[in-house]
């Protein structure tokens, strides 16, 4: 095996999918049961109805990541899988930041908060203020150092979302699969919670 | 009820019958070709029990003693018939019963449906009586699964189930239906098999760059070696591997799972591989120049040590799925696809080629094996019998016409290693999951599968202890199944590595057993214990004389050996013959 091979980096594995009761489970297995971390997930509808995209970031050797890849392939529901590097893709995360308004609005120059972190402010309310920015980690993390100090009440970060640089067949493969045969309704569970209005044992 | 008629409607009439979500299922069932179900009741399926019970002409329903018993003999069905083994139990605990045999199944490559029943819908996740979360619980272990809540759903769930199960590599599928589903009326209009999944690709594209790849390297190799697998079996390409094998001249060496797919006697059929395999095809792995891996996967069992194995060697690995390519062993040119169209594509670019001299380095080999170990294990010096030599008797009277099903253990490495098989599908055994007590309930599937066909359970007294109950199926549905034990009063194998690696230190392996003729006669089994050498012909002809199902215990000696052995973490060239 090849040094490249073996050296371990940051792998962003982009998964479409029927949008399937189950299926994340099945696809997180394939990660559990071989010990290895799922350092970000994000799944969501994609731009084509019924087909979603998982974005999963793992730190692991390419070796490690094809053969993955291939379990997470061979999944019935799944329709097609990549990998790539970060050099890549082109990644953001989103981050929410809520602070005290007051001490905010006291101690701290919002103005320029906002410029130097690109940030927006997205709620302004009495007793607090939500900040949002994107960016990569250590752009995000920047922003959490600089409230820290003034009380930062909560704080959430979304898992990566990541385009493939190098990706323009995808798009129209995904159009050719929902021509030739357009996805099945979801079935919902419709009688879960309607207690005994429906079934008494 | 005869609703069947009725209800194989012409879709395009897009007419409607008004049935139960049971009724519609067991019309699936039917409609795919089932023809025997392996099964347990209970009151989550009660509703499908209830409509099976006027579907008694049309459907062979086999009443097992567990639901592991239920799985094991579908799966022997399977594996004789070649068709999708069916399987029914109810929730919570049934449905657990079920997972020794999933994963024996999905490792396997067993084609099975499983229908398990469900609490109501509306109870789910209420840790209801007797409910467990099924799916999520099987979703390691199947190739598929789904939950059914709403009748409306059971024709399509039912045809992707058979479609998945039975299709490209194939696996076990697990459908959970809620009561409320078997209970509901709805309107079905007629039952259509699935051909097709917008997101599901069971064969791989045949990419012809590579066939001519791989014929290229056959054709420069000077010493060529073919390892094969219960893919050439699972992709009905007996004849198309036959074909290949004769005109390339081409040593081959099968994984137990291959076991049959040519007749053990044929003279390119240089024997087992593995940990217990042949002492050539172990050692010349490691010496051949193009190394033709035919549907086989490299398992731990066959490759030893993986650094180690078959280095010098060009790979070619044939295979269905494109995840076993490079699993294990990196490919120098991988052949994605179904064997039964790829192998053709091949034998029409391969040379016809003898490779005398090569071929000949096997049979020295086997001379050797023959000399340090068979010959031994044929004709003991002691007065004790050895397994080799009880399996040995069995093929000289069935003349390797029989199915041979066996446990796991180390009278299982003896039957694979020592059995005749003239015909495909002859040896079930369970390969990649080694489970103990598989072999009574799959040779019950086994003989369902293939009723014209002598079935003989070959079975450690270990092993039997395991799922001892079958013989309760056994008497109750009368099948004709020939059950011999091979009682050496220890779990062998395990006392085998005790001794070899564990200093004689014999942990837990002395296994006291009932007396098995008396529990045979308490199900209602004929049966015979012999324990001299001169008692063996006659209590194996009377076995396979005897009308109806027959257990023989054979005691063997207590402490003998599976040998040539790769000792774990050894290459094979470092198999060892003693």
């Amino acid at each position: 095996m090849s040094e490249q091979l073996t050296d371990k980096q940051e792998y962003n594995i982009t998964v479409y999918t029927e949008n399937q009761i189950g299926l994340l489970n099945r696809i997180a297995i394939i990660f559990t049961r071989r010990k290895i971390n799922i350092d970000s997930l994000n799944t969501s509808p994609s731009e084509i109805e019924s087909i979603h995209r998982f974005n999963i970031v793992i730190t692991e050797s390419e070796d490690v990541v094809r053969k993955l890849c291939r379990q997470i392939e061979k999944q019935v529901e799944v329709l097609k899988v990549y990998y790539h590097t970060n050099a890549d893709v082109i990644w953001q995360e989103l981050a929410l930041y809520k602070v005290s308004t007051d001490i905010i609005a006291e101690k701290v120059s919002v103005e320029r908060l906002l410029r130097e972190n690109g940030a927006r402010a997205v709620v302004i309310r009495k007793d607090y203020t939500v900040f949002e920015t994107t960016g990569h980690r250590e752009e995000t993390d920047q922003l959490i150092k600089i409230l820290q100090p003034f009380g930062l009440i909560e704080f959430v970060r979304s898992a990566r979302v990541a385009i493939i640089k190098d990706s323009e067949g995808f798009n129209s493969k995904l159009r050719e699969f929902e021509r030739l045969e357009p996805g099945e309704d979801v079935y919902e569970n419709e009688y879960l919670n309607k207690g005994e209005k429906v079934f008494t044992m | 009820m005869e609703l069947t008629q009725e209800l194989v409607i012409e879709p395009q009439k897009k007419e409607t019958v008004n049935v139960s979500g049971s009724v519609a299922l067991l019309e699936a069932l039917i409609a795919e070709g089932t023809e025997t179900i392996f099964g347990y009741p209970g009151g989550a399926i009660m509703p499908i029990y209830d409509a099976l019970y006027d579907y008694n002409d049309r459907l062979n329903h086999i009443l097992v003693r567990h639901e592991q018993g239920g799985i094991h003999a579908g799966q022997g069905y399977a594996r004789s018939s070649g068709k999708v083994g069916v399987v029914f139990a109810t929730s919570g605990p049934g449905a657990t019963n079920l997972i020794t045999g999933l994963a024996d199944a999905q490792i396997d490559s067993t084609p099975l449906v499983c229908i398990t029943g469900q609490v109501f819908a509306h109870l789910l996740g209420t840790d209801a009586f007797q409910e467990t979360d099924v799916i999520n619980i099987t979703t390691p272990v199947t190739k598929w699964n789904y939950q059914v809540t709403d009748a409306n759903e059971i024709p399509e769930v039912i045809a992707k189930a058979f479609y998945i199960a039975k299709s490209g590599r194939p696996g076990p599928v697990l459908i959970d239906i809620t009561k409320n589903a078997q209970i509901q009326k709805f309107d079905f209009e007629g039952y259509v098999k699935c051909n097709h999944i917008r997101s599901y690709r069971p064969k791989p594209i045949v990419r012809h760059t590579y066939i001519e790849q791989a014929a290229a390297l056959i054709n420069n190799a000077k010493k060529p070696f073919i390892l094969f697998g219960q893919g050439v079996l699972l992709g009905s390409a007996e004849q198309e591997f036959k074909t290949f094998v004769e005109k390339s001249g081409i040593p081959a060496a099968w994984t137990i799972l291959g076991a049959g797919a040519i007749p053990t006697d044929h003279p390119l059929n240089v024997g087992m591989l593995g940990m217990h395999g042949n002492y050539g095809p172990n050692v010349l792995t490691n010496e051949c120049d193009v190394l033709i891996a035919i549907g086989m996967r490299f398992d731990d069992r066959v490759t030893g040590r993986l650094d180690k194995y078959a280095r010098q060697a060009q790979v070619i690995h044939l295979d269905i799925d494109p995840a076993e390519i490079d699993k294990n062993v990196k490919s120098t040119v991988p052949v994605w696809g179904d064997c039964k169209e790829t192998l053709p594509l091949l034998t029409k670019l391969v040379e016809a080629k003898q490779h005398t001299e090569w071929l000949a380095l096997f049979n020295d080999y086997t001379r050797k094996e023959v000399e340090a170990v068979i010959h031994k294990e044929l004709n003991p010096e002691s007065g004790e019998m050895t397994m080799g030599e009880v399996i040995n008797q069995l093929n000289e009277i069935t003349k390797g016409e029989a199915i041979i099903v066996t446990d796991v253990g180390q009278h299982q490495m003896v039957a694979c290693r020592y059995a005749k098989l003239n015909n495909t599908r002859s040896n079930i055994t369970s390969g990649g999951l080694g489970t103990m007590g598989f072999a009574l309930p799959a040779a019950i599937g086994a003989k369902f599968g293939a009723q014209d066909k002598t079935v003989v359970a070959i079975i450690g007294d270990g092993g039997v202890q395991m799922t001892i109950q079958e013989l309760g199926t056994i008497m109750q549905s009368g099948v004709d199944v020939k059950i011999i034990i091979l009682n050496n009063r220890f779990l062998g194998m395990v006392r085998q590595w005790q001794e070899l690696f564990n200093e004689r230190r014999y942990s837990f392996v002395d296994i006291q057993s009932p007396d098995f003729v008396a529990v045979a006669a308490a199900y209602r089994i004929a049966g015979k214990r012999i324990d001299e050498r001169e008692q063996l012909i006659p209590a194996l002809t009377e076995m396979l004389n005897n009308k109806g199902s027959f257990l023989l215990e054979v005691m063997v000696t207590k402490e003998n050996n599976v040998f040539p052995m790769v000792p774990q973490g050894c290459s094979v060239s470092e198999i060892r013959l003693k």
